[in-house]
């Protein structure tokens, strides 16, 4: 689950990691009046789930309340379309009003579980306020990564390995330790999945600060963190992805032509695989997991087929637990009310009731080709 | 012969009672493993199956039937709980299958159990079976398995099955099968089951299923280059999917050009691994590399 920066710099504050002065604005108004508190000169930052806003014009400063009335205006309301975002853009219901700082020097800090070394890690590098993706393509030995033992917990010589490995200067090593140690508390207190600072500036009076704030918690363990309920936005999500999640489907937007209808996260992907190996491309990612039941394959393919892009159909189950005339009597019951007329539909089936499955989805009025495997299912999206 | 699970493997169910785990487990038993006995707390006493007893604990269970791998159909609150009392109990193998597991639970988990000497295959996986020995220890169809020579690894659940299904539609068997699981953490890695393989008489070939995400696949490549000599086919999938954005497995988001497909197939290739061009050509991939050996 993520968050907006907003949400995560009061985080910050209340577990004792330095964030700028600032307040939220949800209307110009409040944004003229923040601005008049912060002295006339501040950062607009529009609240929205995506990164790159400052490309997209998400972050304004202005140096009257005047002028922050009027970029506000243009911000609230609109939708900021950022290289994260994709073409629609996210929402703007939201702007953070913060006091411009001055900057002596920009580092990167965050806190993520590495899968490499099965621990919660600390990444630091003297590159900040750059996207870190680049840094660790182009220039790897910029980064420092410190793995923290679990059964000992974050510890100073962590914070010192990571502050002497970015080669900061004796004055900065302590609060760059204890800095990193709040990170750490931080992300196991609230079973985060990311906790980023970029930048972390250095002011010119030496402090440390979190210019930029990224939290995101690990959505498997919110059911013990009933109070981070508060800081969800649906809004901000993908509409048919929310609808799906509300469904218990995994379901992933993406741009191509063939809507996907899979069981298992891994057979998801390798079915999109084969769909852009056919020369096509998919519409999207779904898993409808071993449980579903025709309500609910019924309202995955409602929900692939609100996708106006897509003009074909492919279903691929591994049967299991999952049996193959569930899917297809879902199928049928979804085609039946589905929000516009079926498109041709590839469907390969195997496992459990596979031939009461295709004999069913045959049987029916729709356009199905059937295929025996997944080098036939490559050459029905070929043939078109 | 076959790695992890074989005819000497005493299996006990963890979550036995629940619709999942009574399911599966009369489904391993019908398969021909031997179920030896079933766990859940406060309903000790009861029988599974007829003659399958239900313990409140496992450490009763392992004292009272020498129960040798654990299968945990726990929910997510309460999976890593389970993983740790069959751990203290002594059992040397345990297989996760719960999905959903807190990431920082498994970060706690992982490293105490193994420090017990316990091997911990997931969260989040199918299981393990070894179709050579007749013994399955998770939720994968058996009857989509043949007996056979080849080994399979993969973190994917019904895309094992796939390559199960490409191979058995071939003729080639498998001498056992196992999902390391689809999270970003878990218990044993590709490494640890590559080794296993390696050191089998059993296993002939290998099949390496990966994904995007992370960097497993390229630290199995680094094995794979040093200490692994047996023919090895590889499949990468994710190819399609657009930088982060997570497909379904918690791990499967590329965050990093590591995580990418190409980057992972490269490191596979340069280890000495036959990379499988497409998921329709695992069978026929691993066919070419046995040549007449099948």
């Amino acid at each position: 689950m993520k968050i907006h920066e907003y949400q995560a710099k009061r985080l910050f504050r209340e577990n004792g990691l330095p964030a700028p002065e600032g307040s939220v604005a949800a209307t110009a108004a409040e944004a003229r009046d923040a601005v008049r508190e912060l002295g006339g000169r501040a950062v607009l930052k529009a609240q929205v789930h995506a990164g790159g806003r400052g490309k997209g014009g998400g972050v304004r400063i202005v140096s009257s309340p005047e002028e922050a009335e009027r970029e506000a205006a243009a911000m609230l309301g609109s939708r900021l379309v950022t290289p994260q975002t994709g073409p629609e853009g996210a929402p703007v219901r939201r702007l953070l009003v913060e006091e411009t700082v001055d900057i002596e020097r920009e580092l990167y800090a965050s806190a993520i579980v590495d899968g490499a070394a099965g621990c919660v890690t600390l990444v630091g590098s003297d590159a900040g306020g750059v996207d870190i993706e680049q840094v660790a393509a182009e220039s790897p030995e910029r980064i420092v990564s410190v793995p923290v033992p679990p059964a000992i917990g974050f510890q100073p010589c962590h914070g010192r390995r990571l502050a002497y490995g970015l080669g900061l200067g004796a004055e900065l090593v302590r609060p760059f330790g204890a800095l990193a140690g709040g990170m750490y508390d931080l992300f196991t207190r609230y079973d985060c999945s990311l906790v980023e600072i970029n930048p972390l500036v250095v002011r010119s009076d030496g402090r440390l600060l979190a210019l930029d704030a990224k939290v995101a918690f690990d959505d498997y363990a919110l059911f013990r963190h009933p109070e981070l309920a508060e800081f969800e936005d649906p809004e901000q999500d993908d509409p048919f992805e929310a609808r799906a999640r509300e469904q218990g489907l995994s379901y992933v937007k993406l741009d191509g032509e063939v809507g996907c209808i899979v069981n298992g996260a891994g057979l998801a992907m390798a079915t999109m695989d084969v769909a852009t190996e056919a020369g096509t491309a998919p519409a999207n990612f779904l898993d409808v997991g071993g449980q579903a039941d025709e309500a609910k394959i019924a309202e995955a393919l409602k929900i692939v087929l609100s996708d106006p892009g897509v003009t074909k159909v492919l279903v691929n189950i591994f049967g299991g637990i999952l049996r193959n005339d569930i899917v297809a009597g879902g199928i049928l019951l979804g085609a039946s009310d589905a929000p516009r007329a079926m498109p041709p539909m590839v469907v390969r089936m195997l496992g459990a009731n596979a031939a009461e499955g295709v004999a069913m989805l045959r049987d029916s009025d729709l356009d199905v080709t059937v295929v025996e495997d997944l080098r036939g299912a490559t050459e029905a999206l070929k043939a078109g | 012969m076959s790695i992890l699970v074989g005819k000497g493997t005493r299996l006990l169910v963890q979550g036995i009672t629940g619709r999942q785990g009574s399911y599966h487990a009369a489904r391993c038993r019908e398969y021909g493993t031997d179920l030896v006995a079933g766990v859940t707390p406060g309903r000790g006493g009861q029988w599974f199956d007829g003659d399958v007893p239900v313990f409140d604990s496992v450490d009763e269970a392992v004292a009272e039937t020498g129960a040798n791998a654990s299968l945990v159909f726990v929910p997510p609150p309460f999976a890593a709980d389970a993983i740790i009392e069959a751990a203290e109990a002594g059992v040397p193998l345990i297989a996760c299958i719960t999905e959903g597991v807190p990431i920082l639970d498994t970060v706690r988990m992982a490293p105490y159990v193994k420090s017990l000497g316990a091997t911990l295959i997931g969260p989040n996986c199918p299981g393990v079976i070894s179709p050579a020995e007749g013994c399955k220890a998770g939720i994968m169809p058996g009857d989509i398995h043949m007996p056979g020579r080849v080994g399979i690894v993969s973190r994917s659940g019904t895309l094992t099955y796939e390559a199960v299904g490409q191979l058995s539609a071939l003729g080639i068997g498998q001498s056992t099968s196992v999902g390391i699981g689809g999270d970003p953490v878990s218990g044993v890695t590709y490494i640890d089951v590559l080794s296993a393989f390696e050191a089998d008489d059993g296993t002939e070939a290998v099949v390496m299923i990966g994904e995007i995400g992370g960097t497993r696949e390229q630290e199995a490549a680094e094995f794979i280059a040093s200490d692994f000599s047996k023919p090895i086919a590889s499949l990468i999938v994710g190819q399609s999917a657009p930088p982060g954005k997570r497909m379904g497995h918690a791990g499967a988001v590329i965050t990093g050009t590591a995580a990418r497909a190409e980057e992972k197939e490269r490191a596979l290739a340069a280890a000495g691994a036959a990379i499988i061009p497409s998921p329709a050509e695992i069978g026929s991939t691993m066919a070419a590399l046995l040549g007449g050996n099948r």
